[in-house]
């Protein structure tokens, strides 16, 4: 680095007498700090700061040896079916759908914050909420949400539905494989939306 | 009279106390850093309001990426050397010392255990390329299939280590069938609690979950 000299002359002892250069005890520090701010770079751009989150799940105890009739049995009116499909698609219905002579009434929606699953969830809490103080039903009855992906959602629904349950404080819920019943229930209400709709 | 005058300053700037701050900053990153695991393929998790901290150690992580391709990788050096161990003895690979070590400082497996002797005996460099085409573990939804691999490597896993933790971590776009082999081969293996690697995401307001986040802390 080119270096001005800023002393200003000084005293001058005499025009015989030469003083030897005095060097400076100063180093240039700036190669240190540039080198310095260089691996600061380097450790920021490898590091992991932010931890990665778990979301931990239980899956219900299944136990082969288990009869029929020994399985506990959800009351229809406490439950809500949710069905997820492809496109992020939610379709939903209340009680468990095992009336076989009628078909549960789907309906469609998506994971928006407004208007969307959580709506319904919210929803259905409250109407158990109000059984239970009309003693319609007793205090042991909560609101059951059964999560049914079936073969077309991604794993992003699957996590999306159970971030629902965590966010709406959901306590009772469950994943279940889809029977082929709701497959096609699915695949009627699409054709009559895409029938009817448009 | 004479003009009063400025006092001429250097051109130099004092370095020290940036210099001093450049090396507290490297200090702090230097001791604050864990090198990023080195990870198969990219994979994009979705977000939940999950704060539930991934543990340091003692994990087995499922690795699922769009493809549905599954890469199986728990965390111990030693632990994977009695894991490689375990899975010779079991399945008569008949692998070598030398793939052994390769395989207790390599990362993920991701290939069927037929192709597993091969992939232990090349390079570092070569097995990088092998991952990008590998299959993934092959999976079933029993465990009992003989084509259900990923079953013998989580009960290899279990066995060598009773405390590992199952994360599954998959991408948000990863199809839903894929996950369901996985959580069916863990059923199978009667493990029912296991824990979703996710981002994490600002609780909306106006809900159950965000009322009880305000709660306690007033």
């Amino acid at each position: 680095m080119a270096e001005l000299d800023t002393s200003g002359g000084g005293h001058k002892k005499g025009p015989g007498v030469k003083k030897g250069k005095k060097l400076s005890t100063r180093i240039d520090l700036t190669p240190m700090v540039d080198l310095g701010f260089l691996l600061i770079t380097f450790f920021m751009f490898t590091t992991t700061l932010a931890k990665p989150k778990t979301m931990e799940i239980n899956m219900p105890y299944k136990d082969p040896n288990l009869k029929v009739e020994e399985q506990n049995k959800i009351k229809n009116s406490v439950a809500l079916t949710v069905l997820l499909s492809k496109n992020h698609r939610v379709y939903y219905y209340e009680g468990i759908g095992d009336d076989p002579n009628k078909a549960p009434d789907l309906k469609l929606t998506y994971f928006s914050a407004k208007n969307g699953i959580r709506d319904e969830i919210i929803a259905k809490k409250k109407f158990v909420d109000d059984m239970k103080r009309n003693g319609t039903l007793t205090a042991k009855d909560e609101a059951t949400v059964l999560i049914k992906p079936d073969t077309t959602s991604t794993y992003s629904d699957l996590v999306n539905i159970l971030d629902e349950m965590n966010i709406n404080d959901v306590k009772v819920y469950a994943i279940i494989d889809i029977s082929d019943i709701e497959q096609d229930f699915i695949k009627k209400t699409e054709e009559a939306s895409a029938g009817g709709a448009k | 009279m004479p003009h009063a005058k400025l006092p001429r300053k250097s051109a130099h700037i004092d370095m020290t106390a940036m210099c001093d701050v450049a090396f507290l900053l490297l200090t702090f990153f230097m001791l604050a850093t864990k090198f990023k695991p080195e990870e198969p393929v990219v994979v994009k998790t979705p977000s939940s309001i999950s704060e539930i901290p991934l543990p340091d150690k003692d994990i087995m992580l499922l690795t699922v990426d769009t493809k549905g391709r599954i890469f199986f990788a728990i965390d111990n050096k030693k632990m994977r050397k009695s894991l490689i161990d375990a899975i010779n003895y079991d399945k008569n690979l008949n692998l070598t010392e030398a793939e052994k070590f390769s395989f207790s400082i390599g990362a993920s497996i991701g290939i069927p255990l037929n192709q597993l002797k091969s992939y232990l005996g090349s390079t570092p460099e070569q097995q990088k390329a092998m991952d990008a085409n590998a299959p993934g573990i092959p999976v079933d939804t029993s465990v009992l299939s003989p084509n259900n691999e990923l079953a013998s490597w989580i009960k290899n896993g279990r066995e060598t280590n009773p405390q590992l933790r199952i994360c599954i971590k998959a991408d948000g776009d990863a199809s839903y069938p894929s996950v369901h082999k996985i959580i069916k081969t863990l059923e199978g293996w009667h493990l029912f609690k296991f824990n979703l690697i996710t981002n994490l995401k600002g609780i909306p307001p106006g809900t159950a979950a965000y009322a009880e986040s305000q709660a306690p802390k007033k």
